[in-house]
């Protein structure tokens, strides 16, 4: 069977984020862009079921502008068999994406969808949720732990407090925590081989989705910062300011 | 129009989230509706009932609907969604969950973790990690939102007198079943609700050291939680980490010991009320966002303030 997996472009989780001053949004121009962390574990996950016999291709999609085809590269060195891109310079909200993904996956016909649980850029947190909503398909969010058999997956999942496993029925959308895998590390070899793998270009127009922005951004401005506090000599004075000046404890 | 929160609960009784997430809809403004959904969910349907400025509690009662499962709840919400201006659910991991879900078949743009309210249809929500703080409009119809709990205070529990009705519940999607729970064993408080939380970072060597820092979340009734870098280096199991791509935190108290400051970890928990650092390296950036500091060597300080708090 076939995974589907999504990738984002975001601004490397090392950057310092910085709020341009005229508060339209952050600086992106010669900052460093990378694949969302979150994504990234989904590739290794699809890659894992590749490797364990219970896929037979992995196909990323990136949506978004030109220069997503350099995540979508990443994704194919990690080992995905193909890649596609729907490409646009509007800004993508979930809703958009999901709404691309859903026409890609009518397209490529997965078993599973498997994404990142939230980017690291909006920390929007809906794109899967989203994707499983439009398709009608089970979906198991925040997973720490995937196995599939007889048409199912078990999933376990991330959630307040704990863990809890939930069993969907395929096909069926999955969407990844810190915990489920370590992505592995790409080689100079596989990034040599991944420029010769096949990248799709496809457009939202062709999809037949509109992919206008729902929501508008009306400012983007830092958030208040935290003064510096003061250095106490000791536990003894830390534990009387607690008491008595942030009473606190 | 009305205003409709998806409680959090446990059927027995209502998590606090609820209460966070009803004051951002009394900012908002209008009717507020509590839907309780869930199986012998009676408790927390009554407990619904008393939160000062509920007008109404709907009652969802079945079987299927006992494990929250995003499918058949979506599938509920979608079905009474039309009478409301606003829907809302706590940024929890069962509103994360079925929120997009919800907004999804609703054609709307959800709007997640909100911080504050602005109007109607204008909402501050944090991204980057908190880095910064997004002002968005919603143009949709219905406003499907998320709250972060930390940006509301409580509504007051008790006060209101709330009818309670039954609200029927469309069949079981079939897609999806519970299958277990592993619920942590922990006698700690849950890391994202706790009141005072006690972090680890690099600076404590190894797995074996972090046993000096329990004495100080007992005495705190602390939850225990660790930086990126210990997580990276085995010391403590993933779910404790603290920080962008790990659990975003603001309790009261914030104690962060042997924690350099690294920006993903300051992501995390710079908006605790208090924050307490210890770190033997004066020039650490966690000093920079740091209440109160003690520059000095954390094994022989955490014991030292153990005692302190004894007294």
């Amino acid at each position: 069977m076939k995974a589907l997996v999504s990738v984002k472009r975001v601004i490397d989780y090392n950057v310092k984020v910085r709020v341009k001053s005229d508060g339209t949004g952050v600086e992106t121009a010669n900052v460093k862009m990378s694949m969302n962390p979150f994504d990234e574990i989904a590739v290794e996950e699809a890659l894992r079921l590749k490797e364990a016999g219970v896929v037979t291709e992995v196909v990323v999609v990136s949506c978004g502008v030109a220069a997503c085809q350099e995540t979508l590269r990443t994704a194919l060195a990690i080992g995905a068999d193909r890649a596609i891109l729907v490409e646009t310079d509007v800004e993508l909200q979930p809703l958009a994406v999901a709404k691309l993904l859903k026409a890609v996956c009518q397209k490529e016909g997965p078993q599973i969808v498997i994404l990142g649980k939230q980017a690291i850029d909006d920390d929007s947190n809906q794109t899967g949720q989203m994707l499983a909503a439009l398709l009608g398909w089970p979906q198991a969010t925040f997973a720490s732990k995937v196995v599939i058999a007889d048409g199912k997956a078990q999933v376990t999942r991330e959630v307040d407090g704990g863990l809890e496993t939930v069993s969907i029925k395929l096909p069926a959308i999955v969407t990844t925590d810190l915990r489920l895998n370590e992505p592995r590390y790409v080689t100079l070899p596989n990034i040599m081989k991944a420029k010769k793998k096949p990248l799709e270009n496809l457009k939202p127009d062709a999809l037949g989705v509109d992919v206008a922005p729902r929501l508008a951004t009306l400012k983007v401005l830092e958030p208040p910062k935290r003064k510096a506090g003061v250095k106490v000599p000791d536990a003894k004075a830390l534990v009387e300011k607690l008491r008595n000046e942030a009473k606190v404890i | 129009m009305a205003l409709l929160v998806i409680a959090e609960h446990d059927h027995g009784t209502l998590k606090g989230a609820t209460l966070n997430t009803v004051t951002a809809a009394q900012k908002i403004g209008g009717e507020i509706h509590v839907l309780v959904a869930g199986h012998n969910a009676d408790g927390a349907a009554k407990a619904a009932a008393q939160i000062a400025g509920v007008a109404k509690v709907l009652n969802a009662e079945a079987p299927h609907l006992g494990e929250f499962l995003a499918e058949n709840i979506s599938a509920l919400v979608v079905s009474i969604a039309k009478n409301y201006s606003h829907i809302l659910a706590p940024a929890t991991s069962n509103g994360k969950d079925v929120t997009p879900r919800i907004a999804a078949l609703l054609d709307v743009q959800q709007i997640s973790e909100i911080i504050a309210v602005e109007s109607a249809d204008t909402f501050v929500r944090p991204i980057y990690a908190g880095n910064a703080l997004a002002t968005v409009r919603s143009r949709d119809s219905i406003k499907v939102i998320t709250v972060r709990t930390t940006g509301f205070d409580a509504a007051a529990a008790s006060g209101g007198s709330a009818a309670v009705e039954a609200l029927a519940a469309p069949a079981d999607s079939g897609l999806s079943a519970f299958v277990s729970r592993e619920v942590s064993r922990s006698e700690r408080p849950e890391l994202t609700a706790a009141k005072i939380v006690v972090s680890g970072g690099r600076g404590m060597g190894s797995g074996e050291n972090f046993k000096i820092l329990e004495p100080l979340a007992d005495k705190l009734n602390a939850a225990m939680g660790a930086s990126r870098a210990a997580v990276d280096a085995g010391f403590v199991p993933n779910d404790w980490q603290v920080g962008q791509t790990g659990k975003i935190v603001a309790p009261n108290l914030y104690v962060a010991v042997g924690i350099s400051g690294a920006i993903q970890h300051l992501a995390g928990m710079k908006d605790s009320r208090v924050i307490v650092a210890i770190n033997k390296d004066e020039e650490a950036p966690i000093f920079s966002v740091a209440d109160y500091g003690i520059v000095g060597d954390l094994f022989q300080v955490v014991p030292q303030l153990v005692e302190e708090l004894k007294k």
